[in-house]
C-alpha cells in the first residue's frame, strides 16, 4: 500500500481524508483505485479523453512522475504519491482583476 | 621590572620590519594581492579612509581574527594610524607564528600626506550599526551584506496575508526601497493573519497603512505605495527599478502575469500560496532555473482553485510562508546560501511537515524554453477555463 496525499481542494472529494492508503503497482494503478473508490475526484483531475489534465502535478515521493514514467511509474510500498494542483493562494474577499 | 612604552617599542622594532610609504606602494603596484594589508586602527579611524586593498582588523579583535584573514606565512603589512600601534601588533602576530609581518613607517598619516590614493568605506551610520549588529555579527551578511540589503530593491506585490509578514520583516532587515502594489483597502477581516495593519487603519489603503508600519519601524526604509492592480499595461513598470519580486498575489491571473513578466525582465520571483493549512514556496531564477510555468504549465480552473476568501485560511499560515519569502528574498539578494530555486516547498500546518519537491526546467516550457516566446497574454480569461476562452490561446 502506497500512501497518497491529498491537497485540500479535493478533500471534500474523498470525504475530508487528507491521505489515503492505496493499492496499486503503478501511479495510474494507484490513480485509478482511487478514482473506483471516489468518483468525484476523476472528474476533477480527468479530461473527457482521458488524460489527466495537466494543471495536475503528481509526485512520486519528491519527483514529478511526468520526469519518471508518467502514469506507467512503477509504486512499491511505502512509497508516497502526492497530488498538487496549484494554488492561487491570497485572501482577498474580491479577487484582483489583471 | 615594568618597562614603559618606549621600551616596548624598541624591543617590537627589533624584530618587525618596518616598511616605508614608497616602499609599500611599489610593492602593491608592482605585485598586486600579494601582499595582505591589515588595517589595525579603530573603526572610527578606518572610516576616515584606509589604504586601497586593506582588510580591517582592529587591533583589539586582532589575535581572535587574523586567522580568517591571512595564512601565517603570507607575507603582510600592519598599518596604524602613525606607526606604533602597527608595530606592538606586529608583535603579537609574531608570538602567534606569523613569520613574514611587516609595519608601516608612519602610518595612514604618512600614507595619505604622501598623495597616495586613500579609500573611504561607504559605511553604517553609528543608529544603522546598532539597529543591525545581529546581522552584522553573521559572517554571510556583515557589513556589506547589510549595506547590499539598504540598497535593495523589492516589489511586493499584496500587502495581504503574504505581505504584510513579508515586507515587514523585509523592512525589519533594511531592504532600503520596498514597493507595495495593492489598490485594496484595510478591512476588519484581514485583522485575523494581516499583522502589518491595524483595527483603528481599517478602512486605508493596505499600500499607506504599511507604509505607516514600515516607516514606524525602521526609517532607512523608502516605501513606494503603487495603489494599483498589477496589469498587462503596467506590470513592466512597476518592475523596472526594483531587483526582486515577491508573489503575495491571490489570484492566478496575477501569479501567471507575474511570471511572465520575471522572465521579460529578468527579475527573480520569490513565490508562496496559501490556502487553509496549506503553503507552497519556491523561488523562480529567470532563465537560471525552473520558472512558474515549469512547475504550473496551465492554471486550474476556477472550481479546483478556490481563493482564501471562499476556502479560509489560518492566519498563522501567512507569517510561515510570508516569512519564507522574506528569507528566500535576502538571500536572493545576498546571493548566500541555497534558496528554494529548483524546488517547491509544501509546508502542511495541521500535520507539522515541511516536503520538498523536485522542480526542474521544462526544456519545452511555454515560458522559459528555448522556443518560447514570450508575450503577455489575457490571463483572466485564461484562468477562467476553456470555457470562457480555449485553454492555451493568447488574445
Amino acid at each position: 500500500m502506497s500512501t497518497v496525499r491529498i491537497p485540500p481542494v479535493l478533500r471534500p472529494a474523498v470525504g475530508g481524508a487528507r491521505e489515503l492508503s492505496v493499492e496499486g503497482a503503478t501511479v495510474g494503478e494507484v490513480l485509478e483505485s482511487i478514482y473506483s473508490d471516489h468518483p468525484e475526484v476523476r472528474a476533477q483531475l480527468v479530461t473527457d479523453g482521458g488524460e489527466l489534465h495537466r494543471f495536475v502535478n503528481i509526485y512520486l515521493n519528491d519527483e514529478d512522475v511526468r520526469m519518471l514514467d508518467w502514469l506507467d511509474t512503477p509504486v512499491e510500498d511505502r512509497d508516497t504519491l502526492l497530488i498538487l494542483p496549484a494554488m492561487a493562494g491570497g485572501a482577498s474577499a474580491s479577487p484582483a482583476h489583471p | 621590572m615594568a618597562r614603559s612604552y618606549q621600551e616596548l617599542l624598541a624591543e617590537a622594532r627589533e624584530v618587525i620590519p618596518e616598511i616605508t610609504v614608497a616602499e609599500l606602494a611599489e610593492s602593491v603596484s608592482a605585485d598586486p594581492g600579494t601582499l595582505h594589508i591589515i588595517d589595525v586602527r579603530e573603526q572610527s579611524e578606518w572610516d576616515e579612509g584606509y589604504v586601497p586593498g586593506s582588510v580591517h582588523v582592529p587591533r583589539g579583535f586582532l589575535e581572535s581574527r587574523i586567522a580568517g584573514v591571512v595564512g601565517p606565512d603570507e607575507p603582510l603589512v600592519l598599518v596604524c594610524a602613525g606607526g606604533h600601534r602597527s608595530l606592538l601588533a606586529g608583535q603579537t602576530l609574531r608570538n602567534m607564528g606569523f613569520s613574514n609581518v611587516s609595519s608601516l613607517v608612519g602610518g595612514f598619516t604618512r600614507w595619505k600626506q604622501s598623495g597616495q590614493d586613500v579609500a573611504v568605506p561607504r559605511t553604517l551610520s553609528g543608529d544603522q550599526r546598532s539597529r543591525y549588529s545581529r546581522h552584522l555579527l553573521i559572517p554571510e551578511v556583515g557589513e556589506a551584506g547589510q549595506l547590499k540589503l539598504l540598497d535593495s530593491k523589492v516589489l511586493m506585490i499584496g500587502a495581504g496575508g503574504l505581505g504584510s509578514p513579508a515586507a515587514y520583516y523585509l523592512a525589519a532587515a533594511g531592504v532600503g526601497t520596498i514597493g507595495l502594489v495593492d489598490d485594496d483597502v484595510v478591512d476588519a477581516s484581514n485583522l485575523q493573519r494581516q499583522i502589518i495593519h491595524t483595527t483603528d487603519r481599517v478602512g486605508m489603503l493596505k499600500g499607506e497603512s504599511a507604509k505607516i508600519a514600515i516607516e514606524a519601524l525602521n526609517p532607512d526604509v523608502q516605501v513606494n505605495v503603487h495603489a494599483t492592480r498589477v496589469t498587462r499595461e503596467n506590470v513592466l513598470e512597476l518592475i523596472a527599478g526594483y531587483d526582486l519580486i515577491v508573489d503575495g498575489a491571490d489570484n492566478f491571473p496575477t501569479r501567471y502575469l507575474l511570471a511572465d513578466a520575471s522572465l521579460m525582465t529578468g527579475t527573480p520571483l520569490v513565490h508562496a500560496s496559501i490556502l487553509r493549512f496549506e503553503g507552497h514556496a519556491s523561488v523562480f531564477m529567470p532563465h537560471d532555473g525552473p520558472c512558474y510555468r515549469c512547475l504550473f504549465p496551465e492554471p486550474p480552473p476556477p472550481a479546483l482553485a478556490p481563493s482564501c476568501g471562499e476556502a479560509g485560511v489560518l492566519g498563522v499560515l501567512c507569517g510561515v510562508m510570508g516569512n519564507i519569502q522574506a528569507n528566500e528574498a535576502i538571500k536572493v539578494l545576498l546571493g548566500i546560501g541555497d534558496t528554494l530555486a529548483g524546488r517547491l516547498l509544501v509546508y502542511d500546518a495541521l500535520g507539522m511537515t515541511f516536503t520538498e519537491l523536485k522542480v526542474r526546467r521544462d526544456p519545452n516550457c511555454p515560458a522559459c524554453g528555448p522556443d518560447a516566446t514570450l508575450e503577455f497574454r489575457d490571463y483572466e480569461a485564461w484562468c477562467a477555463g476553456p470555457h470562457a476562452n480555449p485553454v492555451g490561446v493568447s488574445t
